[in-house]
């Protein structure tokens, strides 16, 4: 029997069951909210566009309500700068359009490495800084389970790893195949744990208020 | 063991003193040593006397003996392996049948504990008759000669790891010298076939300086021809660091010499010295011939995905394991939907009943 190095069990095993638990647990919740809210709707709705008050409302939550602008800009624009950093990171760097290429057949071109890096950099500083504050601030300190601090924790791992593996960088002396399958390892980690926990987001905040926007223009309340 | 010393047989070859320092200064250039030992090469190359090595290959394919005697030329590198009382080779040596079997008993009785065992090839542990020589199956014939040698140097990825004779299904059950000899000193000299002058280079070195100079890596390899990856030392390294990967073979990035890295080259996770001693007299080496490397030096190398696919491309399965996952994912997700509204709907209050 052959001995699997690291690097095999991240790229053949554990990757292919990550996937499969991804994408079983992303359409098990789905699927799962769906039916459940599925019903039969006997009063005549108040509001002949449901569709364009469900997009009104994806708009409007997209930016800081007027009320609480001051106190959650800083939040609300960090939010939205690691968020970009982290999915052109993700989409735009040539060696994960490989592996993209390679599932879906297809793939878009990439931004230069050098532009990746520099986001990549700005996304995870972000991001730290953002969970210092979270353990810093008190009401963020007290609102903050488990549950957002593994999720924090998840999505900041295959920036980190990501970065050390491309640069060749090895704090312990280790070689590069190392780093790539701790990278690698992180990002399955993410897969695994992002249909259970708040990551879930990723899926549903469109469609929640999305749906929020129309269920509420059915009773004529604006969302 | 031959008595004559290395100096009298080069003389007697024609070799002149600055020809012999000359190599003496590219050996302590290739292993990283600083000049000053130079003379100390030379006293010592001098005065050793000929070491018997004996080289038995195995279950191979002859690439790793066709390697060593495809240096160019002349060379000095191969006047010293000849330097060296090569004993028994049977793809070389002129004798054979029971003739070359007498010439081997006799190295392994006349040097017994001093000479140098090289090894090319695995060896096949699922039937002893999968690979013979004179009658005699590869493990005993390694047994027999390993018990009596200073040292072992597993030449080939299929004596260092098993090589290609070990890829999946491994249908012999090959192993490598490693797997069976525990009690020897080993040196391993991977590459499918190893680069000549590393052949050389590390029996200079053994000849020169016994082992107790040859810091070996985790994987048994001369660290001053495996201490670095390929990637680290490849002239095409600058477009990887820019994002400037070739696309196709025949693209406009190939062409210009872009990084390989897209077409599947396996130089980042290789540790070899391909891209710095290089091959053919140092003309060149396969990503400077416009192919991306395979791994050759890497244990189980033909086992590691495709030789085109990327580094960073996984084993994701196939469409079918995909649905099968969502359909699975689907089924889940309509039952807990269907027992959370059934607990919703018992929790509701019964309706009066009008008046």
């Amino acid at each position: 029997m052959k001995a699997m190095t690291l690097l095999d069990l991240v790229r053949g095993p554990l990757f292919f069951w990550a996937l499969m638990i991804m994408i079983a647990g992303i359409l098990w919740r789905l699927s799962g909210l769906i039916f459940f809210r599925l019903q039969s709707r006997a009063a005549k709705p108040k509001d002949d566009a449901p569709i364009v008050a469900g997009l009104r409302t994806v708009a409007l939550r997209s930016v800081p309500p007027h009320e609480l602008e001051k106190n959650i800009t800083f939040q609300h624009f960090t939010g939205y700068a690691w968020h970009i950093g982290w999915f052109a990171t993700f989409l735009f760097l040539g060696a994960h359009l490989s592996l993209i290429k390679s599932i879906l057949g297809f793939a878009w071109p990439a931004l230069p490495n050098g532009v990746i890096m520099v986001l990549a950099a700005m996304t995870l500083g972000i991001l730290l800084t953002l969970w210092i504050r979270r353990w810093y601030n008190p009401v963020l300190r007290l609102i903050s389970n488990f549950d957002d601090h593994l999720s924090v924790v998840l999505t900041i791992l295959p920036l980190f790893t990501g970065i050390t593996a491309f640069t060749h960088w090895a704090p312990f002396g280790t070689r590069y195949e190392t780093m790539l399958a701790i990278h690698i390892l992180s990002v399955e980690l993410l897969m695994v744990w992002m249909p259970f926990g708040k990551i879930f987001h990723v899926v549903t905040s469109l469609i929640v208020r999305f749906r929020t926007g129309a269920a509420f223009s059915r009773r004529g309340v604006k969302a | 063991m031959s008595t004559a010393l290395v100096a009298d047989y080069l003389r007697m070859r024609g070799v002149s003193r600055r020809g012999f320092l000359k190599f003496c200064a590219s050996t302590a250039s290739l292993m990283a040593m600083p000049p000053m030992m130079i003379p100390q090469i030379a006293r010592a190359l001098e005065s050793a006397r000929r070491p018997s090595v004996i080289w038995m290959p195995f279950q191979e394919c002859t690439g790793c003996t066709e390697s060593i005697t495809r240096a160019h030329g002349a060379t000095i590198e191969q006047l010293i392996f000849e330097a060296i009382s090569l004993d028994y080779q049977h793809t070389l040596m002129a004798a054979a049948g029971e003739q070359s079997d007498d010439a081997l008993h006799e190295a392994m009785q006349q040097n017994k504990g001093k000479y140098l065992l090289a090894v090319d090839g695995s060896i096949p542990l699922g039937n002893p008759g999968y690979s013979t020589i004179s009658g005699i199956s590869n493990i005993d014939m390694l047994k027999e000669a390993a018990e009596g040698a200073m040292a072992i140097v597993a030449i080939g990825s299929c004596a260092a790891f098993g090589g290609i004779p070990k890829a999946n299904p491994n249908p012999t059950g090959a192993v490598s010298v490693s797997d069976i000899i525990k009690n020897k000193p080993i040196v391993n000299v991977s590459g499918c076939p190893p680069i000549p002058i590393v052949i050389t280079g590390v029996l200079a070195q053994i000849l020169t300086f016994g082992l107790e100079g040859l810091e070996l890596d985790h994987l048994g390899r001369p660290k001053v021809f495996y201490g670095q990856s390929i990637h680290d030392r490849c002239y095409r390294r600058p477009f990887y660091e820019r994002g400037q990967f070739a696309e196709s073979f025949d693209d406009e990035g190939a062409k210009a010499g872009w990084c390989l890295y897209k077409l599947g080259c396996k130089g980042p996770t290789t540790y070899n010295a391909c891209a710095t001693v290089k091959w053919n007299n140092g003309t060149s080496f396969p990503i400077e011939a416009g192919h991306g490397c395979i791994g050759c030096a890497e244990p189980d190398f033909w086992d590691k995905g495709g030789f085109y696919d990327p580094l960073s491309v996984t084993d994701w399965g196939s469409t079918a394991d995909i649905a099968i996952a969502a359909g699975a994912g689907v089924a889940l997700g309509v039952a807990a939907g269907a027992l959370a509204r059934k607990g919703q709907n018992d929790a509701r209050p019964a309706p009066e009943a009008k008046p």
